[in-house]
């Protein structure tokens, strides 16, 4: 199996039930197609297990970090037990502890704060990102 | 549980795809707006993982997948889950029904995919209707 050593991998919860589930896929989706486009891919973590080994693969291929919107940590959980261990994890429950004043309420249309702590997160997972490329940006 | 008796629409979510966006959004429409005192929804990741409260959830209440792509994850986790599947939504035959309304991408649908998630989401509805209608 090729490992891909200059992609990093990012596995969104997208948890639908949750503000911090949908600011964890918009946060991962504006690192893929804005702040790293060019470093990092990505796969729908329901798909390890309806998907082939070839999905499962993932983790495996490249180095992954998983984005978790609660303590429940389904895309860390998940895609270390059908594909392999992340090397990061990123909580935004965790991270909104760092800034108080953004509040999360909608799980569907975000306010002008929650974009705001989505692009807080997002610069996360890109200096995360960066780290595992060995890359100072 | 607050959630125990609803009919559960539970979106893949897909990241990688608008029509997963498309999905959710069809979702969110339903559960806070068409039939918030009918229907709920549920974090798929959770099936995933096997959380023992959800599994219960989902195999004690009515559950309907919707899907962004034929991969069909969203029915495929409710299934091996074992929970109650009575309907799916696949959200590519209801753009081939509305070629025109084609989703402009992941994070911004644009009008024309809200349009086309809208359109899902009442025949979901329409569904929900007939799910209760029949118990």
């Amino acid at each position: 199996m090729t490992i891909v050593k200059d992609k990093v991998g990012v596995v969104s919860c997208s948890g639908e039930d949750l503000p911090e589930g949908t600011i964890s896929r918009i946060a991962t989706r504006l690192v893929l197609e804005k702040l790293r486009p060019h470093d990092t891919v990505t796969i729908c973590l329901p798909l390890f297990l309806a998907g082939s080994e070839d999905e499962r693969a993932f983790a495996r291929v490249f180095p992954t970090i998983a984005v978790d919107g609660c303590d429940k940590r389904c895309a860390e959980v998940g895609t270390k037990e059908y594909s392999g261990k992340p090397v990061a994890v990123i909580v935004v429950s965790e991270i909104m502890k760092k800034y108080p004043h953004l509040k999360t309420k909608s799980r569907d249309n975000l306010s002008a704060e929650e974009k705001k702590l989505a692009i807080k997160v997002a610069e996360e997972i890109a200096a995360k990102v960066d780290e595992i490329l060995g890359r100072k940006k | 549980m607050l959630k125990d008796g609803k009919v559960f629409v539970i979106p893949c979510s897909g990241i990688g795809k608008a029509l997963g966006t498309v999905g959710r959004a069809a979702m969110y429409e339903v559960v806070e707006k068409l039939r918030p005192n009918e229907a709920t929804t549920v974090c798929l990741p959770l099936l995933t993982i096997r959380d023992e409260a959800v599994l219960k959830l989902a195999r004690n209440n009515s559950c309907i997948s919707v899907d962004g792509c034929p991969f069909q994850c969203a029915r495929k986790n409710i299934e091996s889950s074992k929970g109650k599947l009575v309907a799916s939504f696949v959200v590519t035959d209801v753009l081939r029904e509305n070629r025109g309304l084609k989703p402009e991408g992941v994070t911004e649908l644009g009008p024309k995919g809200l349009k086309l998630a809208s359109i899902l989401a009442e025949k979901i509805a329409g569904r929900i209707d007939e799910i209760n209608n029949n118990r």
